[in-house]
């Protein structure tokens, strides 16, 4: 396999790639979420590595076989394996999928959360400030609220509701200003 | 027809890992251990699908729930990975006795307060366990790790916010959330009671500090937070530290025995019954 008949499977991959839904929000593509980590091609093969978002992700199995079926035939083997050999973060939502979102009515993920090391103080990564005599200010003041800006009136001026949504990768805001709820795509 | 990868293998991999017998058996207890922690808590926890006290902890405890079971699943596939036995048949195919969780995930859910204060306590010592595993030679533990960090974060903040309501919260809740402390703290230790093989682990790297280490650092940074919201800490400083620092803290109770992961009660009993039923009615079936 010629060096230029490889690189043409291999960007046909991608693009065949970019069209293969998420199945739980099919606004956006495997590849807008950053899911595919590494395509590789060969005289009879490809071998694309994809990220779960999460880790008990029900939607993996699924995505696998999309992407798999959206390639067979492309070579006589095809291989998609997920893997944790880094972790998928939510900054590798590409900015095209970041708009993606928006536009159907899900706020992007702020900055992803610094690595931690190993030595963090436990509470540190919790950093709840509770304020006397109001029991939700502990989670409203919780490091995953605010960060989100309105998808459909654009203000700041939204609170967390709940840190756990509808999907693992979601949670629910309202926004002050429309007086809407709206979801995010968790920052991890 | 493309080829797939064969079913049951998942994201953490298999194949050779270079390790020798008595490594790789202290490695697959450890995975083990871990596994059915995040395991049967899941199971415990998604029981509030649907009766929790607020619509929005349906959906918190739902999500808690399908993250553990999500991790356990990982970590029985990458033990899997070790042994050669399938991850569904050592989830779902032992008996009670094979059961490796901590005791403080053998009791019934309880009351709400009693749900949170288990989930609290495990949550902070497991961030403590997975700390001492971040860094861990063995490269896909370490990978899967990485990732399982990320998710826990939202698991302490959210735990945190309903200790300190809880707490706060008057009479009534003030009362169950101190005295699900009280029976839970013998039991809590056992989540951080060293590993058979912890000596190999460590050795190999695998394990980057002992767990009685991590169970001091675990303890000391509770502590305040007991205080600070007047809550049971049975705990006392035995002796005195190096350079003026504080000396270990030692539990004002019995210690809990090595029994603490393999002996369990009625409650799991029931737990198994019901978890395995499905997997049993017909074993070796793809559901």
């Amino acid at each position: 396999m010629s060096a230029t008949a490889s690189a043409e499977l291999e960007r046909r991959v991608w693009e065949a790639l970019a069209e293969v839904p998420d199945p739980e929000i099919p606004v956006v593509s495997v590849v807008d979420l950053g899911i595919v980590r590494t395509v590789e091609v060969g005289p009879d093969r490809i071998r694309v590595e994809m990220l779960p978002t999460f880790v008990g992700c029900p939607a993996l199995e699924v995505i696998r076989r999309s992407i798999a079926g959206r390639l067979a035939g492309m070579a006589r083997r095809v291989e998609v394996e997920p893997t944790f050999a880094e972790p998928w973060t939510s900054d590798r939502i590409t900015p095209e999928g970041r708009r993606k979102l928006r536009e159907s009515g899900f706020a992007p993920p702020g900055p992803r959360p610094a690595d931690e090391p190993a030595g963090r103080p436990l509470f540190a990564t919790i950093g709840v400030r509770p304020v006397a005599g109001s029991p939700e200010a502990t989670v409203a003041a919780s490091p995953e609220a605010g960060e989100a800006s309105c998808p459909f009136c654009g203000s700041r001026d939204t609170a967390l509701e709940n840190p756990f949504g509808p999907t693992l990768c979601r949670a629910i805001f309202w926004c002050n200003a429309c007086r809407q709820p709206f979801e995010q795509f968790k920052s991890v | 027809m493309s080829a797939l990868a064969a079913p049951g293998t998942g994201p953490t991999g298999t194949g050779a890992t270079g390790l020798d017998d008595d490594t790789r058996d202290a490695l697959a207890e450890l995975l083990l251990s871990m596994a059915d922690d995040e395991f049967v808590l899941g199971y415990w926890d998604s029981e509030w699908t649907g009766i929790a006290p607020l619509l929005e902890e349906d959906v918190a405890f739902s999500s808690l729930a399908q993250d553990e079971i999500g991790h356990a699943k990982a970590l029985y596939e990458l033990l899997a990975g070790l042994t050669g036995e399938p991850a569904d048949r050592i989830a779902y195919g032992r008996e009670v006795g094979g059961y490796r969780q901590a005791a403080l995930l053998d009791h019934a859910r309880g009351d709400w307060a009693f749900s949170i204060a288990r989930r609290f306590l495990y949550d902070t010592a497991d961030a403590v366990r997975l700390d001492a595993l971040a860094g861990s030679s063995y490269a896909p533990l370490a990978g899967l790790v990485a990732k399982m960090r990320r998710e826990e974060r939202y698991h302490l903040a959210h735990m945190h916010a309903w200790m300190v309501r809880l707490a706060r919260g008057g009479e009534e809740p003030r009362r169950r959330l101190a005295a699900a402390c009280e029976r839970l703290w013998p039991d809590a230790l056992t989540v951080l009671a060293p590993p058979a093989g912890e000596r190999r682990l460590l050795d190999a790297g695998i394990l980057t500090e002992p767990f009685a280490t991590c169970r001091q650092r675990w303890l000391k940074e509770l502590a305040p937070l007991f205080e600070e919201l007047r809550l049971p800490f049975p705990f006392r400083v035995a002796g005195a530290g190096r350079a003026g620092r504080p000396g270990r803290l030692e539990p004002a109770f019995p210690e809990p025995g090595p029994e603490g992961r393999t002996e369990h009660g009625d409650d799991f009993r029931w737990l198994w019954g019901e978890l395995t039923s499905v997997y049993r009615s017909e074993p070796g079936a793809t559901w």
